[in-house]
């Protein structure tokens, strides 16, 4: 494999990012005033986010199929990129994230794509029986889930509803492995919190031989996920929507780091940029130079190199079993050896 | 706050279309006062702070009394409908109890469930009215758990600030008593998220107590304080998160946002200026 890798004050990165799309918000695609809704959200997200200099124009952000490998792989340093699809029928003709063109994409450029696809268990035996030629269609090693999908009367559902558990006993059956869960505001009934992960902590413990990457590391509820991940070693915290934090409020994400780092570990934090959310290059260039303040230090641990490498892409790597170049590979200097999180025995109520 | 753009002044707004009457001023201040009453309970502050409360309108009656129209904003579209829905009732029902308001109208403006919501409430179908099949029984298990997370959050900042400044160690903090606290703006934030949850606030009531109020254990005060940090930690993200995408979605906003006396961070203007509203 010839790659150039990141390289920063003397040591090279190997960036794998978890979490990109390629969606097509534009006008004829928008189903109803919900299309626009959303996508007005994500630009919102962006704008207010994102470096001056890293801003897109509003057009722009409604469709980029020309740009993706550059923005990511040219320019945004990434080694292998992870397709995260959202479906999002109710609000788009032909859904949100662009299937076809994103698996063309992957199989002109294997070595750096993976597609991962999504289901939806409302969907019921017919969706059983197409997860089956997705998983060989598309060799699926990953799902991605919304569980606030709207889906005709619904608009959501919980990961332990009998039908979802039918669709995680067939991902096991079939060896998708790895199933990224993104919480979205809706859940029926909504009588409950929809951002709450307890379904996922229900899961995790069932379904051992699945890992589950919890997307945006459980934001707006980090210290729920933070609590289900200590319990569960089989959950992940993909850094989707914390990461940009860096920018605009660093005494923030050093925080959110400081957590993660104490209640999960450096080995189960993803790197993602969320892209089109926002573009890798900026991330990658910042993460690397990233460190608590000093003044937080007496709280949190400073950030090590080795840590740093391991949420980049060698966690990532390791799930989704992509090849890492031998240099690549941790050898813990002495004075950096990672201290491992003692995970905690928490087991008090939370709620 | 600028003069146009406060909600506080009902005559100045371009949408009063009549000449202010001799009851604007207290009448506008006690309709502004109870919609400071409205928390938002996932962020654990008022509405009126947060800058959702975009416009108030007061028209006189007759009487002596006034209706009333509000109008809200989210800072996106797809903020949770739940939370959305709980703002815009209690607001209602804020209202309603002001003697010199006839009738109150609540419009949430630009949300996905604006249509939903907005004739929920003018017809005023509850929380199951509203989201029908969508409703099971109510809001309450919902409220009362952002009501626990809000209080574990005041009990770390005040906590926290005893051992930041020395008065305490975490070793002692199983001890700490109600009356021992400084009086400050935490403590004043900690006993109202107490009364919330219906604990005491009596002088020899213990500080570390649990969701229920119960006491925690010595050898637990550790783990759980650690663990009401990554709660305060998790509220205070989404406030800088809310308050900045707010400002984003409606250029001019940062002018109703209040500074939250614990937390002045949280009114950092953003670092740049975003892009063209024109481009949209």
């Amino acid at each position: 494999m010839e790659v150039e890798l990141y390289e920063h004050s003397g040591e090279k990165y190997f960036v794998v990012d978890a979490h990109i799309a390629l969606w097509d918000a534009r006008p004829e695609n928008q189903r109803n005033i919900h299309g626009k809704q959303f996508i007005d959200c994500f630009y919102d997200y962006h704008r207010n986010l994102s470096p001056a200099s890293e801003l897109w124009s509003y057009e722009q952000y409604l469709y980029y199929a020309d740009r993706l490998m550059k923005d990511l792989f040219t320019d945004g340093y990434v080694d292998h990129a992870i397709f995260q699809p959202a479906y999002l029928g109710e609000f788009y003709h032909r859904g949100f994230g662009q299937t076809e063109e994103a698996w063309a994409l992957t199989q002109q450029h294997p070595d750096q794509l993976t597609y991962n696809h999504c289901y939806d268990p409302r969907n019921g035996e017919a969706g059983l029986d197409q997860l089956r030629l997705d998983a060989e269609r598309f060799g699926l090693k990953g799902i991605k889930l919304y569980t606030a999908e709207w889906h005709g009367e619904s608009r959501g559902y919980k990961l332990t509803d009998p039908w979802s558990r039918r669709y995680l006993e067939l991902c096991q059956e079939l060896g998708i492995k790895n199933i990224h869960v993104h919480k979205g505001p809706t859940i029926r009934p909504l009588d409950r919190d929809a951002f709450d992960v307890a379904d996922i902590d229900g899961v995790a413990s069932d379904y051992t031989d699945l890992n589950f990457v919890v997307e945006h590391v459980g934001l707006p509820r980090l210290e729920d996920f933070c609590w289900i991940a200590t319990q569960e070693p089989n959950v992940y915290g993909g850094l989707a929507v914390a990461i940009p934090f860096m920018h605009t409020r660093p005494r923030y994400f050093a925080q959110i780091m400081g957590e993660l780092l104490y209640w999960i570990g450096e080995d189960r934090i993803l790197f993602s940029s969320d892209y089109a959310l926002w573009t890798p290059k900026w991330l990658v260039e910042q993460f690397v130079e990233f460190q608590i303040p000093e003044d937080m230090q007496p709280e949190y641990s400073p950030i090590t190199t080795a840590q740093r490498k391991k949420i980049l892409g060698l966690n990532a790597a390791a799930l989704y079993d992509i090849p890492v170049p031998e240099e690549l590979q941790i050898r813990a200097a002495p004075d950096e050896v990672p201290v491992a999180s003692e995970a905690p025995d928490l087991r008090v109520p939370v709620a | 706050m600028t003069a146009v753009d406060s909600p506080l002044t009902p005559s100045s707004h371009p949408r009063a279309g009549r000449a202010p009457g001799p009851h604007d001023g207290v009448v506008a201040d006690a309709v502004r006062a109870a919609l400071g009453t409205v928390m938002d309970p996932e962020l654990d502050e008022p509405i009126t702070d947060l800058g959702f409360v975009s416009e108030q309108r007061i028209d006189e009656v007759g009487d002596g009394r006034v209706d009333v129209e509000v109008h809200l904003r989210l800072p996106t579209s797809f903020c949770a409908p739940n939370f959305a829905y709980l703002m815009a009732a209690d607001a209602q029902d804020a209202l309603g109890r002001i003697d010199a308001v006839r009738e109150i109208a609540i419009f949430l403006d630009d949300h996905h469930d604006s249509t939903k919501i907005n004739s929920g409430l003018a017809a005023g179908g509850g929380y199951r009215g509203t989201f029908a099949h969508e409703a099971d029984d109510s809001l309450d298990e919902l409220r009362m758990i952002f009501r626990r997370k809000a209080h574990t959050a005041a009990m770390e900042r005040s906590c926290s600030a005893l051992i930041r400044a020395g008065a305490r160690t975490v070793e002692d903090l199983h001890s700490l008593r109600v009356g021992d606290l400084p009086k400050d703006a935490s403590t004043d934030a900690l006993l109202r998220r107490r009364l919330d949850l219906g604990f005491s606030n009596a002088p020899e009531a213990l500080v570390m107590v649990d969701d229920r109020g119960a006491p925690i254990p010595e050898d637990q005060v550790p783990l759980r304080l650690r663990f009401a940090r990554t709660t305060r930690i998790s509220i205070d993200g989404n406030a800088h998160f809310c308050r900045g995408l707010l400002r984003t979605r409606y250029p001019g906003s940062g002018d109703d946002q209040t500074a939250r006396a614990d937390d002045p961070d949280l009114t950092l203007r953003d670092s740049h200026p975003t892009t063209p509203e024109s481009e949209r």
